[in-house]
């Protein structure tokens, strides 16, 4: 099978060099390398525990390394995390929705602190909630949303200021299979329009949606290569089984 | 305008007002608590339980002892009691004194015959001991000065209370009272506001914002200020329309000094919430750190000058005592600003200070 | 032993038979382990579950799957007697929940979706709380904390703080504190969410092991692979019940053939598919698409309506459905029904 990652001259939207992370005398990153693409869709994938949150928190900012280097859209992660910011969208595997808010609300509020103007936020939030299906929802309190609808809603305000990078980590926990493909309808419609996808999961089904998957263990990174070119190395039918034979050779942590 | 620090005010104000319940204990409470304290907790005592043992039996005790039970301090639940028998009175609390009038008892102080009228009193309540003992003596010299015509006594004492003529406890109270509760919003408010979002993961989802440390921090705390002072004009308009507490310094005054003092506990909230990593640990700690040393240390019910030294010191930099001192010296005595700056100063500096720590620790990026 | 295999095929024979008399009281044997008959609730105006019954036998596995807010985590809630429903009844080995509820909660086990554990208390620490919360004697506590350690793996870790394991031990752990009271029927919503693949199937090998003892299990779960792996499955939709059967049964009444597309690129493909409008129901499925069949349409005539659009492909050919399918189709009819509801309007 061809590889189906974008061919791209662009710099790497992502560049990973020996990133490493401690907590005390535990090491939760080890010495992880890797390149993401513009507008690729890049599966990170690992066992609970194997250090995906704590990369994905490094990257966007929040955490600092131990030791080793990345950037993020040409950034230094650790002089320029307001530079970073400002060009990444984020939603994590908690709700970072506030549940005592109406949807109306959240999508304003979230506009408000990346800088829109009001016009913006206005226009936005009403082509949010036609998108989104909302629209007669909008002034309900979040927190009554079924969980599919919370976490696209959850996706949109990540995207509010048009970032061209996204980090999801775990966006789909716990969705049901059609939710799912819905959201996935979302990111491929997004890495259409030429954003980096960085995202999490433990939908194996969804892995093989993604242009490249990366598989953690332990705090290293175990495999990087498209699903197709890791199922013919494993040779196996599924990601599924993939995952199990690179993951289960170490005990779970 | 600053569009990030707006939407963050703005959707915190919202915070306040889609809990109703919170923003009306908010609200009631602080009026609660200043009736409690005026009404339930007045500093005097009424119709003390009083044994009597007259031994004299005379019509000079007798005056004695209807000059002692019509001030209207003293109840006489037994009389006749045996010196022997009291104690079995104050056992089972029938009776918290007992009044023993001597068999040479005479009412005869112009002869300045020395005639000791013994007073036990239960002290397992020294607060209480004190009060007894002062109304007791203060009538027993009534009584003598009246008979002797005051020809006896080469000095009397008339003491004219400046400030609270008539001693009313309210006045005491009342600034006390605003100390107490624009703590408690700023510090307990401020730092539960800003944990419950760390436990929620909300808080991330904002700090991978681009929105910097100061706007997340001023868009949660300004609307506490706001609560905290709103609550702080309530217990002022209370005190002074219905307790009829006096402001005798300017207006202005008073609330830049209540503004300054929310801006104190702020600044110790956001402290507090940078430490923290639980809702159950901020209101702990804001409780310990600025509610008991309020309550206990800065004068607002026990005086200072009645404290161990060690304590007089701590008390000190507690925030309130300085506070009470402006707020007291203000309404009850007129004076202005200008003449308090030495707590005004206090105040500020410890509010910068605090406030740097806080901003310091309150890191977007963590270590 | 824990049998890796048996999640394939080692359970899926045909339907439960009630276990024998391993399962506690005596009466058990000829009664369902829950029973649920009738069961309606609204939260206000808005029905929630409407007239739901269901049972699930001792030693069977019984699966809730349905869309967010279909109603499952309120059906389970309303089982263990958490919360009252408005009409109906559920009995626990014959016992009526809401009147001895005592009895239900001796003889059930729940882990509601957020099992909360002491974080600050050790893994041996929170099982013993549990134990002791059941009133189960110091002597069997540590019989069962050992059996339950050698279902978990969790043996090395019991000095660890709940708060420090990892998400897929943790929810063993929760498991774990369940089970302390060896509870006959244990009610589980959503255990595997958030968990990755392999601390899931070490927790499915746990409820194949408590089925094999005659322990009554039921589990919801968004995870399709996980609704193969029960006896029987219940699909629940806006609080009703759309089928309930085995899985192979319920895939066999679907009546459609499924075709998989195989692409190098799936999602261009299936854009593609979509656009060219040929009348298919097309699914994405990993790296392959489900093209659905109707009962009137061969192999052959569809490979030539898709080269007639244009659209090529590396291989195509007939795959025997599974729940996910099957999940989609049923999900895709009701609102097929309900579109044309609201058009006739």
């Amino acid at each position: 099978m061809s590889d189906p990652v974008p061919v791209t001259t662009l710099p790497p939207a992502v560049v990973v060099d020996r990133l490493t992370r401690n907590f005390g005398t535990f090491t939760a990153v080890d010495q992880v390398s890797f390149n993401v693409s513009p507008g690729e869709i890049f599966g990170f994938l690992g066992a609970n525990g194997a250090g995906k949150t704590t990369t994905i928190r490094m990257l966007c900012g929040l955490l600092l390394p131990t030791s080793g280097n990345a950037t993020v859209h040409g950034n230094d992660i650790y002089t320029q995390p307001n530079r970073i910011k400002a060009c990444i969208g984020y939603m994590s595997q908690r709700f970072s929705l506030y549940e005592d808010l109406t949807v109306r609300e959240n999508i304003q509020f979230y506009g408000g602190i990346y800088g829109l103007r009001r016009e913006t936020i206005m226009q936005k939030t009403t082509e949010l909630l036609q998108e989104l299906d909302l629209v007669d929802k909008a002034d309900q309190l979040t927190g009554a949303l079924p969980l599919g609808w919370k976490q696209r809603l959850a996706l949109s305000t990540s995207l509010l200021h048009d970032p061209p990078l996204l980090f999801l980590d775990e966006p789909t926990s716990g969705v049901d299979p059609q939710s799912r493909r819905r959201f996935w309808l979302l990111i491929h419609r997004l890495a259409a329009e030429g954003k980096t996808i960085f995202v999490t999961t433990h939908y194996m089904d969804e892995a093989e949606y993604c242009h490249r998957i990366s598989i953690m263990a332990q705090g290293r990174l175990v495999e990087l290569d498209t699903p197709s070119a890791l199922r013919d190395k494993y040779d196996c039918d599924t990601m599924q089984e993939v995952f199990l034979r690179t993951v289960s050779g170490s005990p779970s942590l | 305008m600053n569009r990030v620090l707006i939407s963050i005010l703005r959707k915190e104000f919202m915070h306040i007002w889609r809990d109703p319940q919170t923003l009306l204990i908010i609200l009631v409470w602080p009026v609660v608590m200043l009736l409690l304290f005026s009404y339930a907790i007045t500093m005097e005592m009424r119709g003390i339980p009083t044994a009597l043992c007259d031994l004299s039996e005379t019509p000079a005790s007798r005056h004695l002892v209807e000059c002692i039970t019509s001030s209207g301090f003293f109840e006489l639940v037994a009389e006749d009691v045996t010196p022997s028998a009291y104690e079995e009175l104050f056992q089972r609390q029938a009776a918290r004194c007992l009044i023993v009038i001597p068999a040479d008892y005479s009412g005869d102080f112009i002869n300045y015959q020395l005639t000791p009228v013994q007073l036990l009193i239960d002290a397992a309540d020294p607060n209480a001991a004190k009060f007894i003992q002062n109304y007791l003596g203060s009538i027993l010299w009534r009584v003598s000065s009246n008979q002797s015509n005051g020809t006896l006594l080469t000095f009397s004492l008339s003491p004219r209370f400046l400030y609270n003529p008539d001693l009313e406890s309210t006045y005491f109270f009342v600034p006390g009272l605003i100390a107490v509760i624009l703590l408690l919003i700023s510090a307990l408010l401020t730092s539960i506001a800003i944990v419950r979002e760390k436990e929620m993961g909300t808080l991330e989802q904002v700090l991978v914002s681009p929105a910097r440390g100061y706007q997340i921090i001023i868009g949660k705390v300004v609307p506490y200020i706001i609560l905290g002072f709103i609550d702080g004009v309530i217990v002022l308009a209370v005190g002074v329309y219905w307790f009829d507490v006096p402001l005798r310094g300017e207006l202005w005054q008073v609330l830049l000094a209540m503004l300054l003092y929310i801006s104190t506990g702020l600044s110790f909230g956001l402290l507090i919430s940078t430490v923290a990593r639980s809702q159950q640990t901020a209101m702990m700690l804001a409780l310990m750190a600025t509610i008991l040393p309020t309550i206990m240390l800065s004068g607002f019910i026990f005086p200072v000058e009645s404290m161990p030294l060690l304590f007089q010191w701590v008390s000190k930099i507690v925030p309130a005592t300085h506070f009470l001192d402006i707020i007291r010296g203000i309404m009850l005595k007129g004076v202005g600003l200008g003449l308090l700056w030495q707590q005004t100063l206090y105040l500020v500096l410890l509010t910068l200070f605090l406030l740097i720590v806080s901003i310091y620790k309150f890191k977007t990026v963590t270590e | 032993m824990l049998h890796h295999n048996n999640q394939q095929t080692g359970h899926r024979e045909l339907p439960p038979t009630p276990a024998v008399g391993s399962a506690g009281s005596g009466a058990a044997t000829s009664q369902p382990a829950l029973l649920a008959e009738g069961v309606s609730r609204s939260w206000g105006d808005l029905p929630v579950l409407i007239d739901i019954s269901l049972q699930v036998a001792s030693g069977e596995i019984y699966g809730l799957v349905g869309p967010d807010g279909a109603g499952k985590t309120t059906l389970i809630r309303i089982l263990v007697s958490l919360l009252l429903a408005d009409s109906g009844r559920v009995l626990l080995h014959g016992h009526d929940t809401r009147l001895e509820r005592q009895y239900v909660r001796r003889h059930v086990g729940y882990m509601p979706q957020r099992f909360s554990l002491y974080p600050d208390l050790t893994v041996e620490q929170n099982l013993r709380f549990f134990g002791d919360l059941y009133a189960v004697s110091r002597e069997e506590q540590l019989e069962r904390c050992n059996r339950l350690y050698r279902f978990s793996h969790l043996a090395e870790f019991r000095q660890r703080r709940a708060g420090h394991l990892s998400g897929g031990m943790k929810q063993k752990l929760a498991l774990s504190c369940v089970l302390m009271h060896a509870p006959e029927v244990i009610l589980l919503d959503e255990p595997t969410v958030g968990v990755d693949p392999v601390s899931r199937r070490e927790l499915w090998d746990i409820l194949h092991e408590l089925r094999q003892e005659g322990t009554a299990i039921l589990v919801s779960t968004p995870y399709m692979e996980e609704a193969e792996q029960c006896d029987r499955v219940g699909l629940i939709n806006a609080g009703k019940f759309l089928a309930e059967d085995t899985p192979e049964q319920l895939v066999a009444n679907l009546q459609v053939r499924i075709l998989r597309l195989r692409t190098t690129d799936p999602w261009a493909t299936w854009q593609r598919l979509l656009e060219a409008g040929l009348g298919l129901q097309v699914q994405l499925f990993g790296e392959g698409i489900h093209l659905t069949l109707a009962a009137d349409e061969n192999q052959v005539e569809v490979e030539a309506r898709l080269r007639q659009a244009g659209i090529s492909f590396q291989q195509l050919y007939p795959v025997k459905p599974g729940m996910e399918d099957l999940f989609l189709a049923r999900l895709q009819q009701v609102e097929a029904v309900s579109s044309e509801v609201i058009t006739d309007v």
